[in-house]
């Protein structure tokens, strides 16, 4: 049984979202999806228990062997991704629950889940897989049920952002198909192990340079590095609460891992760092997305969109972390991927809390709202500490590395431009703290009451873990730092 | 079990179990009041006890977890913290005695909160003196001030939501640009962050490399007030006067300048900044910092703003003391901690008192006002001389060194700095007791004059405590001079 865990990790939530359809009861399948992201938790921890232990798992699909038939490899750093995915649905989902019955309508629920199942495969499919077509096929499975998952908002708006998504999105898969191609057509394989050690006879051709810089731009896409973010604030705006926190999560650290398989596993540090320039290219994009993204937020009325922008910012700390090209450096970036899943799940579930009870997070409407939602409010400073990275939070923990790799790779400036803009989060996150906490409420305003229980209790764990991990930040470092010499094959 | 029992570790729980039965007891005035005074005084008691077994000899430490790599949060005690926790304990007491008398005759609202908030501040400020490396210390400065945040901001008005704003926002982007940048800088170049006699940076770090780091710090502590991060310290002020004695004139702004002290001691050692003249700069950003505020003072009419330059400028000697990198220059520092603690919070209490029971808050229309508050004119005239440097008051001793420092230093423009300062500080802030006991109400020669009662009785003591502190810091330096002087052995 044991054995076959790679398999069951992707299989048992696709069956169940079909099974979704079928049982047409909302409860029901809330149970059924909530279910299955239990034990694909209970999967995840078991396969990352047994990489420690005994290295790499390779288990080849249907029983036919690599590179023939389908692989799917686990090794450190995907292993801690499929914990992180499973582990935010985990915790999402509860909160989804509540949250989506006020959101969507009735008779979509059960179609929701279904979608939400398919979206929460397709992420574990592309981590898991050893195969670079099978990453396509995940990434097209998951983008397909995130354009679906907006699109189910009530807010209409939210039909024009998924089609815009979609249009982005499915540009973004195509260059990374183009790119596959490409690499397929040199070598004759499509296994990711198979790749890398044919790629290194053909390093000097034309054909390798085209499908590095296609799948470059097709996963900067997905990820959202500047300037290829536009599709992301009206995407997260717009879609319903639950679905913005768990692909906000998940949905970008996942394409930024795809871009981190492909730059270390199959092209290798050496191609992608030595013979294509992809440091100072990263590295510029990165300083510019950090203070792009975060002036933009400053000036955001809605909060959703605020953090969307906030989000363009942040992920340009992991990029920055990745392009400097030294162990440490790609370890801060992994850990920024991790600490930031944690960040913004918090302080989107907390707005989602803020619309479950106000019905929008326009800046305006929350005035005075601490008074009313204190709790609610409560975990939202807390997630902005984190995102500003106050000590004894998860973001203080991520900054730190980072500018002590940036450091240790000989830079003065990056520390510097790191710095200075964590101080444009002090200003956005502050903005909405001194308006709930000290504008009075506006005089037409309807009073509302606390978020019910089944919001707090999930928006609150987030919260602890963001703290757990800043106080005890050695913890996740050390493991990433493996896991990151992995992926550069230091081990 | 263990270690709960560490004196050190008590010193920051002390006052957060206070803090959770403070909001446990909130409704009930009284009993909350009752918590405040006893866990305030348990603290001291605690702190004095370390206190004692530091001058046996005994050499506590306490180490928790690690939240970076090879950096646990960890405490020590030395002389530096020893002294600034002592102070800072035992104003507490006095701050809580007068912070009853001040808020209900003030009448403020949210009294829980702002008790809750208060122990919170002190629980981080105990944490910050004890701190055994830099990233401890900076992990607590931080924490005091988003503790101090809600309490500056009390009011709720919109004049509070500005000063609050530039509160937080010069002392956390100070914080986060500059002071983490040298931080992580010196973790970089040394590999350490641990508080070592003598310095930890390597010897062959270039003299305007130091320099640039040694600037840094003393610009990225911000709650140390050097021009042009200053304006903070103005704008805390519309915070309710107990916050101003006690935060921004004892707890917040000291831990900045301990932390200059800290810094320049053990993370640079006076040698290193002696060789390479790596201060020298910084000396004159603090003279410009002690002179122009005195002048700003001058022209301020509120008595808590002239109070707050007042303390920039004060501030200022003692990171010029640091900046001198001379023993002398680092003892007067650490001594003016206390003496100016003990005199400036003596005003601010009185200020306090004045605005409770006249409901005045300009200087000019303080005349007379001491033939009917005459304890608190009285205390007020204690707290001017010990602040100006006057025998017989304690602030006596610790310009005294400075002086000295400038002296064997032979750096003479700041020598003339601290002379004309001292003659500032006598036209800015004799005057308003002399002519609160000397000069009549002009209402009163109207026959205007609305009947003034003396401030309350919690206040009145409290001012009684501080200003006699002012004194026996004078008469019995002693112990202040030993303690600090422990940092030099030998």
């Amino acid at each position: 049984m044991i054995n076959h865990y790679p398999a069951l990790q992707i299989v048992l939530p696709l069956i169940c979202a079909p099974l979704c359809v079928l049982l047409r009861r909302t409860q029901l399948t809330w149970l059924l999806a909530f279910t299955v992201t239990v034990i694909s938790l209970g999967i995840a921890i078991t396969l990352y228990g047994q990489v420690v232990q005994q290295g790499e798992i390779s288990y080849a699909m249907g029983g036919w062997a690599p590179p023939i038939g389908i692989e799917y490899r686990v090794d450190r750093f995907n292993g801690l991704m499929l914990i992180l995915i499973s582990a935010i649905a985990a915790i999402v989902l509860p909160f989804a629950r509540t949250s989506v019955a006020k959101e969507v309508d009735q008779q979509r629920q059960p179609l929701f889940w279904a979608a939400w199942l398919l979206c929460f495969t397709g992420l574990l499919g592309i981590v898991i897989t050893g195969d670079a077509f099978n990453v396509f096929v995940f990434l097209e499975i998951s983008s397909l049920s995130t354009y679906a998952l907006i699109a189910c908002s009530r807010d209409r708006r939210a039909l024009t952002s998924a089609y815009q998504y979609l249009i982005m999105g499915t540009i973004g898969a195509s260059f990374i198909l183009i790119g596959i191609g490409l690499l397929y057509m040199l070598t004759g394989t499509l296994n990711m192990a198979d790749l890398a050690a044919r790629l290194p006879e053909v390093t000097q051709t034309r054909t390798l340079k085209t499908a590095f810089v296609f799948i470059v731009v097709g996963c900067s896409l997905k990820l959202a590095l500047f300037p290829l973010h536009l599709w992301m604030p009206n995407a997260y705006a717009y879609a319903p609460s639950a679905v913005t926190a768990f692909i906000a999560a998940t949905a970008t650290k996942v394409a930024i891992y795809v871009m981190l398989r492909f730059f270390f596993t199959i092209f290798g540090a050496d191609f992608s760092f030595g013979t294509m320039p992809l440091g100072e290219v990263l590295m510029v994009l990165s300083v510019i997305a950090m203070f792009s993204g975060s002036l933009v937020a400053i000036y955001e009325q809605n909060i959703k969109r605020m953090l969307a922008y906030s989000s363009v910012a942040q992920i340009g700390y992991i990029t920055l972390g990745i392009s400097l090209a030294t162990t440490t450096g790609l370890a801060a970036g992994m850990l920024h991927l991790f600490n930031h899943a944690m960040i913004k799940a918090a302080l989107f579930m907390a707005l989602g809390a803020v619309v479950y009870r106000l019905g929008s997070c326009r800046l305006e409407r929350m005035a005075g709202l601490a008074k009313q939602m204190p709790w609610t409010m409560a975990a939202f400073v807390a997630g902005g500490l984190s995102l500003i990275g106050v000590p004894l939070t998860a973001g203080f923990v991520s900054k730190w590395y980072l500018v002590t790799a940036a450091f240790d790779a000989g830079w003065t400036i990056i520390p510097v431009a790191i710095l200075l803009s964590s101080l444009l989060a002090v200003v956005y996150v502050w903005k909405v703290v001194e308006v709930v906490y000290m504008r009075p409420a506006m005089v037409d305003a309807t009073p509302v009451q606390e978020a019910p229980i089944s919001l707090l209790i999930p928006l609150w764990i987030m919260v602890a873990a963001n703290f757990f991990f800043g106080i005890q930040g050695n913890l996740l470092w050390q493991t990433v730092l493996q896991a990151a010499r992995q992926l550069a094959g230091e081990i | 079990m263990a270690m709960l029992e560490n004196p050190l570790l008590l010193a920051m729980l002390i006052p957060l179990i206070g803090g959770a039965l403070i909001l446990v007891t909130g409704k009930h005035a009284n009993l909350r009041e009752a918590v405040t005074l006893v866990t305030a005084s348990t603290l001291f008691w605690n702190v004095f006890g370390i206190y004692q077994s530091w001058q046996a000899g005994q050499a506590l430490e306490l180490k928790l977890l690690e939240t970076v790599a090879g950096i646990p949060i960890a405490f020590k005690v030395e002389p530096l913290g020893m002294l600034f926790a002592l102070v800072a304990s035992f104003l507490w007491i006095v701050t809580s005695l007068y912070a009853i008398g001040y808020m209900r005759g003030h009448h403020e609202q949210h009294q829980t909160r702002f008790y809750f908030f208060f122990a919170i501040a002190i629980a981080s400020v105990m944490g910050l003196t004890f701190s055994a490396n830099l990233l401890t210390l900076f992990i607590f400065y931080e924490v005091l001030t988003l503790s101090t945040f809600p309490l500056v901001t009390h009011a709720g008005t919109d004049a509070a939501r500005q000063g609050g704003r530039t509160y937080l926002g010069i002392l956390l982007g100070t914080s986060i640009a500059f002071f983490l940048l040298a931080l992580i800088a010196t973790w970089a170049v040394s590999g350490s962050l641990e508080f070592t006699r003598g310095g930890i940076l390597p010897d062959d770090l270039p003299a305007p490399a130091v320099a640039l780091l040694y600037a840094l710090f003393l610009f990225g502590v911000g709650k140390a007030a050097l021009m042009p991060f200053h304006r903070w310290l103005p704008a805390a002020m519309v915070a309710p006067t107990p916050v101003s004695a006690l935060l921004h004139a004892v707890a917040v702004v000291k831990a900045g300048v301990f932390t200059v002290l800290k810094v320049t001691v053990y993370i640079f050692g006076i040698e290193t900044l002696q060789q390479g003249q790596a201060s020298e700069w910084m000396l004159y950003v603090a003279g410009a910092t002690v002179l122009l505020a005195s002048l700003i003072a001058m022209t301020k009419d509120n008595l808590k703003a002239r109070l707050a330059y007042s303390t920039v400028s004060q501030l200022g000697y003692i990171v010029m003391g640091a900046a001198l990198a001379h023993q002398l220059g680092i003892i007067g520092g650490a001594m003016h901690i206390a003496t100016h603690a003990f005199g400036k919070i003596t005003l601010f209490f009185a200020a306090g008192a004045i605005m409770v029971a006249s409901h005045k808050t300009e200087i000019s229309q303080m005349r007379g006002l001491g033939r009917v508050m005459p304890i608190t004119f009285a205390a007020m005239l204690i707290g001017c001389i010990s602040i100006i440097g006057l025998p017989p008051m304690g602030g006596t001793w610790s310009k005294w060194f400075l002086v000295m420092a400038t002296v064997e230093t032979e750096q003479w423009v700041m020598l003339a700095i601290l002379l004309i300062s001292s003659l500032l500080n006598i036209a800015y802030l004799l005057p308003i007791p002399i002519r609160a006991f000397y000069s009549t109400d002009p209402d009163r020669i109207k026959g205007e004059a609305v009947a003034i009662k003396e401030a309350p009785l919690f206040c009145l003591i409290a001012m009684m405590i501080s200003a006699s502190g002012c004194l026996l810091l004078f008469i019995y330096p002693q112990p202040l001079y030993e303690l600090v002087s422990a940092l030099f052995p030998g």
